[in-house]
């Protein structure tokens, strides 16, 4: 249908407009616009991969701790058995206490000297991008490539630390940096500290720039010093997004696997084991998988709790 | 070598008979997971057997080479996910914590036990489970004590102590010299179990009887455990704890300890290096180092030597292509050139290598490794060296039973605990 579009005898215009279908024959509504079949539709994808990637490795990680699998057998139902054994086994309680004594330091080393940091870099100086980019190198490298490079440095033959604290003149012997359980254990908070606080400095300091700089000026102009501005306006401010931060932290930690693997590898005589060490130890390195599982499963408590608490201080915070 | 030669040498007759390669699908693969040698020639030398593999059997062989302590988790998770490598490496007695991943052998290790003179007692009794071959017996790498001459006869001692403890008392002086004693006491393969069985052995110590009841608690063990202790506050190095088996050969390279339980390997990297590695006059490492047996004990002079051998993997698409491989790898063509290439750092499984020409003109100081092997007990002794003894060796119970000494428990108290762990694994 040609319809004109501009007025006026001698200059009419006409242009093509397509003729509405409508009117000749009814649309039949499509399928997609049914909302609850659209909402069906968009969540399919992220219901199959929440399944296969982590109801189903969780389901059998269940199912194997109940269970007296072991590699090439599948075992039988053994209620809590393996749990129990756990439980009754020493070496696991000393991985269990390493991990909350390992979670708790490194998360309070992190915290301080990622707020530190932060602070540091919420100031304006020369080559501040170049060093707010070079202090997230820690983070970026490999953690297997890094923790090589600590244990290297830890050595208990050629330790360049051990090397450069007896030319100074600080130690008549070597350090037993990996070769002792008490040092191991310092030596990966030490690594841990090193390579997560970067972590909490960046996530710090984009909290401290949602802060609004009147704020601290109008509480300078009111007479506080620095203390009582970081106090009173800084961390008020902050403590949600270090709230978050810190149970981030605390779950990455407390499941940590790959540092101690590589740095004392549980030992020396098991002294350094973390859970998720311990549990790969027996589960995957010795075969006895329903073990491992238990062992493994033990973290879930522990994690649900500091999750929990966390989900409820946040939720008290939104409605204060 | 002529491919007719080649394929006579390795006894691969049906190939020989058909003028072809068998009849294996068109690009089909057979991967093998071996652990890094640690003489990296070896290595080198199977990767040309592998192309030479592939044109005898017509499929594309290939080789992959990992760390010695990540082979157990990768043959966890193998049989668990029913896929990965077709031919895996076995050290010690895995086959029997494996048995029911892997396929049965004893076709070719019949084959193999006669063409070569007879398997060593630990080879077979580590592969032979339920009376079934369940992987195939390649090689042992015997364990010596290389040591520094020259540092021991500064101190005036000629031969190397021939008892433990002696060797306590020789390893003290040679540490207020600055050179002590290098020894792992920590969770890694070879080198630690190597040394804690048989010591456990020589003060009259065992892990179970022999209906394979829990019997570590006896004055032996507690015997072995108390000269443990002495022995590494007096003369070892202590960092020792956190060594894996890589360690003692740096140090000892590196002139840092006067001597340490091991393989061949530090003697041969000294000689293939021989002009980059020298002792502190400047002089070549190699003609200063010595190897020995370990000393005896009140109970006796038992050794412990690694027994290495392949399993074929029960979840491989390609069994008879696997055993074949076996067959023509395990033949005495490519393993004699491997065998040439160890120069001495492996020997055979079987006593036909004994008698190979190349111990005519071996150095002299690695003469010992010939019939080295020939003192070896097994893991679980006085047992069987049953599944239940592989988890013990995983757990390394008997070598923490000794690390627990070391940092201070009594030889009391660290032998109950590995009884504990004992009960826990053997169920008595």
């Amino acid at each position: 249908m040609k319809k004109p579009i501009a007025g006026g005898s001698a200059t009419r215009v006409e242009v093509a407009v397509a003729r509405p279908q409508a009117s000749s024959r009814p649309q039949r509504p499509g399928l997609l616009e049914n909302e609850r079949v659209l909402a069906g539709v968009l969540l399919t994808p992220t219901v199959v991969l929440l399944g296969m990637f982590i109801a189903y490795p969780f389901v059998m990680g269940v199912w194997l701790a109940l269970s007296s699998t072991s590699v090439g057998n599948p075992g039988q139902f053994v209620g809590l058995k393996n749990f129990v054994k756990a439980w009754n086994d020493s070496i696991f309680r000393t991985a269990f206490w390493n991990t909350c004594w390992y979670t708790g330091w490194a998360t309070i080393f992190k915290l301080s000297l990622g707020m530190w940091l932060a602070i540091l870099l919420n100031r304006n100086f020369r080559g501040k991008r170049l060093v707010r980019a070079s202090m997230l190198l820690p983070f970026i490298i490999p953690t297997v490539l890094s923790t090589f490079a600590w244990r290297w440095m830890f050595d208990p033959t050629f330790s360049v630390l051990n090397w450069l604290l007896y030319r100074g003149g600080f130690i008549v012997n070597k350090l037993p940096f990996l070769s002792d359980g008490t040092y191991g254990l310092w030596c990966a908070i030490a690594v841990n500290t090193w390579r997560g606080m970067p972590f909490f400095a960046i996530s710090l300091l984009a909290g401290l720039q949602t802060i609004n700089p009147d704020l601290h000026e109008a509480a300078s102009l009111d007479g506080a010093n620095a203390w009582h501005r970081f106090w009173h306006v800084t961390w008020p401010l902050l403590k949600p997004v270090t709230l978050v931060v810190v149970v981030f932290s605390i779950i990455q930690t407390f499941s940590d696997f790959q540092l101690i693997y590589v740095l004392t590898g549980g030992g020396p005589a098991n002294s350094t084991h973390l859970i998720a060490t311990y549990a790969y130890q027996i589960g995957v390195a010795t075969g006895l998988l329903g073990e491992g599982a238990a062992i493994s499963l033990f973290m879930l408590p522990v994690l649900f709790v500091v999750v929990w608490l966390q989900l409820r201080y946040l939720r008290r915070l939104e409605g204060a | 070598m002529r491919r007719r030669a080649f394929l006579k040498l390795t006894g691969t007759a049906g190939i020989v008979a058909a003028h072809r390669a068998p009849a294996f699908a068109q690009g089909t693969r057979l991967h093998i997971v071996r652990w890094v040698d640690f003489i990296p020639a070896c290595d080198v030398e199977l990767k040309k057997q592998a192309g030479e593999a592939s044109k005898a059997l017509g499929a594309d062989v290939q080789f992959e080479f990992i760390n010695a302590n990540d082979l157990q988790p990768r043959i966890t998770a193998a049989i668990q996910s029913q896929s990965g490598a077709d031919i895996i490496h076995m050290l010690h007695n895995w086959p029997h914590l494996y048995e029911n991943g892997l396929v049965d052998v004893s076709d070719l290790a019949e084959w193999q036990a006669k063409e070569q003179g007879g398997f060593y007692p630990q080879s077979e009794a580590y592969t032979k489970v339920n009376g079934r071959f369940m992987a195939l017996p390649h090689s042992i790498v015997p364990g010596l004590v290389a040591y520094r001459k020259s540092w021991f006869d500064e101190i005036g001692v000629t031969t190397f102590p021939k008892t433990y403890d002696d060797l306590r008392t020789v390893g003290a002086k040679l540490k207020k010299k600055g050179h002590p004693y290098g020894q792992t006491l920590g969770h890694t393969f070879g080198d630690a179990p190597a040394w804690a069985y048989p010591l456990l052995w020589n003060f009259g110590g065992a892990e179970t009887d022999r209906s394979g009841k829990t019997a570590i608690e006896s004055k032996g063990s507690a015997e072995a455990v108390k000269f443990m202790t002495a022995f590494w506050k007096d003369a070892c190095d202590e960092g020792g704890l956190a060594w894996d088996d890589t360690n003692n050969n740096r140090a000892f390279l590196a002139g840092e300890i006067c001597a340490t339980l091991n393989g061949a390997s530090i003697y041969i990297a000294a000689k293939r290096g021989q002009d980059k590695i020298k002792d502190e006059r400047g002089e070549p490492l190699v003609r200063d180092i010595q190897h020995a047996r370990l000393p005896a004990g009140p109970a006796g002079s038992w050794s412990y030597h690694t027994a290495f051998a392949h399993g074929v993997m029960k979840y491989s698409k390609n069994p008879k292509l696997a055993k074949d491989f076996l067959k023509w790898f395990h033949g005495t063509g490519p393993f004699g050139r491997w065998f040439e290439v160890a120069e001495g750092f492996s020997v055979g499984a079987t006593k036909q290598w004994e008698r190979h020409a190349l111990w005519n003109s071996i150095d002299p100081p690695m003469k010992g490794f010939r019939t080295a092997p020939d003192n070896s007990r097994t893991m679980g002794f006085a047992g069987p060296p049953s599944a239940k003894a592989t988890e013990v060796y995983s757990k390394y119970v008997i070598v923490d039973m000794l690390a627990k000494g070391v940092q201070g428990a009594s030889p009391e108290e660290a032998v109950r605990w590995a009884a504990g762990e004992l009960r826990k694994i053997y169920g008595a």
